[in-house]
């Protein structure tokens, strides 16, 4: 009893005196920047405002008005189909690349920067020069980028693919180095072929680096800007008499262009929608983590 | 035990720092603050802050405010929002503790959000000074919220020694049938000539408001049918789209670039004109400066675009450069700012370099105009023209308005049919009726 007291007042008993030292202005700095417009964000959504100093509440009308939105709609499928086409993409390419790049094979570590180096350009530098590119070759066939919905995905796929497969593929190749050598050659001597023990024993090692790229993958799909305002900005507009959608306009684009539309109750309603797009990111991001978790296995 | 103490506490130093340094960005904010309240003087004084929406005029700006403050020691700050993103930065300046005591509010979607923070300016110092009217704005309850600091004009930029060169002459351009013939025959011996009737027409955000924001001025002027409108009306006839097609495929289909690859742009225009690539460029006054340093013979002509009687059209004139006055800042700064406003417009070394950048001031004592294409725009005037105001101002939800109305040009670029001339018909007619619902409710 007296030692463990003692014990404590080595180490513990400091930690007990100085934690606020340590922690307060971490807590501080996260209190500022992030939970304290946070929730003001939350508080704003149910208010309508031109400056946000001079808010007026107004209850659950900008969320009515969000869900009336058919933009709003349109924006939220489309994201969602991007972000499960680019989900499954970049795992599947980049954990190939990242299977190949661990096989020894010579110049394996210069191919591993030149993937990885994409991931390094801005998202708003990428979008014009792919768009250039793009255009490179549509214009030839006498049309654009800017002219067909279906080309403006699959330019966005291209794009992301692209910018993250590098980033991911350094993520696998990390989980890859660290299935145990012994279970591999325990397979072998057991004659598992080489499909078998990719798919028994190195895939579930790999659970974890699985888990965090298809996180980081489903929740950059949905949260997708810069790429989408500099290759698209939501051309081609279809055009109708009562109102226009933007096809290729993706959720964080559409809450932007709410938010900076002249319509003075636009602001609230941006807010909300943003709100929305939190809880929904929120959500499915966390749904994903269980899911990938429950697969993981003990080494 | 001691040691660990020590280390803790140089720890905790060194974060200490290291979150002074994270908001050290502010330090801006954080250094204005003493600032009013350490010298009591300058509470008395006031001080000015101008929020400028034009990148290209800010270094000239910085210049003026500087020579100001050398003068008088009233502290004046100017700050420049980049480009395209005025409206995102003067709403995250008002909000702040020290926000402009001057900004601009340029077109009545301006005055609609803005009104309020807007001081009434009339009878002031500032209004004294004016030659005109023309160019205030007000909002509905006849509160003068702004006023013009300078003037513009668009039209077609013509070089006149190229033009000469193909065998024609700006006399011989009266109206649509005549541009018409001269552009068709120019483009038409391009290979020969070694330049083109127009320059490049690309619809990429660099380029496309010459268009969705400019030449499209001509279908709303002829639509307010002589009586310019004081507000913006809820929809527009649209009575002169196919006048705004005439023009528009001229200038596209007689130009260097061919229409289907415009769409994402990537050409430069003004650079095209500069190097006699071309005879035509669309664009405004704005553009003299730069220009007359390679293209000494250089004139501006109206939109000609078929309407009846248009020998007489003049220039389109108007401008988004307009002042308003914090109503919100203390009386010191109002006061201030006033003070700077009239030293701008009267001060001839000031007016000289603003008058230089933004080409006309209409105030009694600025100095004269040098801008050859502001010189046009009052020949034309003077010869009994009708001027065509900027009806363009009232465009409704104007960034959207123009996004879809671009988009709309793009395919019917792609496909030049009736049928998707009709979208883009939509988009400039019901669009305007949309967009005037989605502000006004």
């Amino acid at each position: 009893m007296k030692r463990k007291k003692h014990s404590r007042t080595s180490l513990q008993r400091t930690i007990g005196r100085w934690w606020p030292l340590f922690l307060g202005p971490v807590v501080l700095a996260f209190i500022i920047g992030f939970v304290w417009p946070f929730i003001q964000g939350i508080y704003l959504s149910f208010c309508q405002f031109k400056l946000i100093s001079d808010a007026k509440f107004i209850g659950i009308g900008n969320y009515l008005k969000a869900f009336q939105d058919a933009s709003f709609r349109h924006a939220f499928w489309f994201t969602a189909l991007f972000a499960i086409v680019s989900l499954v993409l970049i795992n599947v390419l980049a954990f190939m690349v990242a299977y190949l790049l661990t096989q020894g094979i010579k110049g394996s570590n210069l191919f591993r920067t030149v993937f990885f180096a994409p991931n390094l350009i801005g998202g708003i530098v990428l979008g014009y020069i792919w768009s250039m590119i793009f255009d490179g070759i549509l214009s030839r066939f006498g049309t654009s980028i800017l002219l067909n919905t279906k080309f403006g995905f699959w330019g966005l796929i291209i794009l992301v693919c692209w910018q993250q497969i590098g980033y991911m593929m350094i993520i696998y190749i990390a989980g890859l180095q660290n299935v145990p050598g012994d279970m591999l050659e325990a397979a072998k001597i057991d004659g598992a072929s080489k499909m078998q023990t990719l798919f028994k024993v190195t895939i579930p090692n790999v659970m974890p680096s699985i888990t965090i790229c298809t996180f980081l993958s489903l929740t950059n799909g949905f949260k997708l800007f810069d790429q989408n305002l500099a290759l698209t900005a939501g051309q081609p507009i279809t055009v109708l008499a009562g109102g226009s959608i933007k096809t290729t306009e993706m959720l964080a684009l559409n809450i932007y262009n709410t938010f900076y539309n002249s319509a003075s109750a636009a602001k609230g309603t941006a807010q909300a929608k943003a709100v929305i797009f939190f809880i929904l990111v929120a959500a499915l991001g966390l749904a994903q983590l269980a899911y990938t978790r429950k697969k993981e296995v003990q080494q | 035990m001691k040691k660990s103490k020590i280390l803790a506490l140089v720890l905790s130093l060194c974060m200490l720092v290291a979150l002074a340094a994270c908001g050290g960005s502010k330090t801006p904010t954080g250094s204005n603050s003493p600032a009013p309240s350490g010298s009591g003087s300058s509470d008395a004084t006031g001080s000015v802050y101008w929020l400028n929406f034009k990148p290209e005029s800010d270094e000239v700006l910085q210049n003026v405010a500087k020579m100001y403050t050398d003068k008088t020691g009233v502290p004046v700050k100017v700050v420049t929002a980049a480009s395209g993103t005025y409206s995102q930065t003067l709403t995250a300046e008002m909000d702040k503790s020290a926000p402009p005591t001057l900004f601009n509010i340029g077109n009545m979607e301006g005055v609609k959000t803005w009104a309020d923070y807007a001081l009434d300016l009339t009878g002031t110092p500032i209004a004294n000074e004016l030659n005109t009217d023309a160019y205030n704005l007000y909002d509905e309850n006849g509160k003068l919220c702004s006023i013009g600091y300078c003037y513009e004009c668009y039209g077609i930029i013509v070089n006149v020694d190229l033009l000469q060169k193909a065998g024609h002459s700006v006399d011989e351009i009266k109206n649509f049938a005549s541009l018409k013939a001269v552009a068709e025959d120019i483009h038409a011996r391009a290979g020969e000539l070694g330049f083109d009737a127009f320059t490049s027409c690309d619809m990429d955000s660099s380029s496309s408001w010459r268009f969705t924001g400019h030449m499209i001025n001509l279908e709303y002027y002829y639509d307010q049918e002589g009586k310019a409108w004081t507000e913006c009306p809820a929809t527009i006839p649209g009575n002169y789209v196919d006048n705004f097609r005439n023009l528009y495929d001229l200038c596209v289909e007689n130009s260097l670039v061919s229409r289907n690859e415009l769409a994402t742009g990537g050409h430069d225009a003004e650079n095209e004109f500069k190097t006699g690539k071309a005879v035509f460029f669309v664009n405004g006054s704005w553009e003299y400066s730069a220009v007359s340093e390679t293209v000494a013979n250089t004139t501006m002509i109206p939109y000609y675009c078929g309407v009846a009687g248009e020998e007489k059209a003049g220039l389109n004139c108007g401008t988004e450069n307009c002042w308003a006055i914090n109503a919100k800042v203390s009386e010191a700064d109002q006061k201030a700012t006033m003070d700077f406003m009239v030293w701008c417009v009267t001060d001839p070394e000031a007016s000289r370099m603003l008058v230089d950048t933004f080409g006309v001031m209409p105030y009694k004592n600025a100095v004269e105009s040098t801008n050859g294409f502001l010189a046009a725009a009052n020949e034309y005037a003077a010869n009994g023209c009708y001027v065509m105001n900027w009806a363009t101002n009232y465009q409704p939800n104007v960034d959207e308005y123009r996004a879809v109305f671009v988009s709309a040009l793009n395919q019917y670029n792609a496909d030049p049919t009736d049928a998707n001339w009709e979208v883009v018909r939509t988009a400039i007619v019901d669009g305007w009726a949309t967009q005037y619902k989605n502000v006004n409710g």
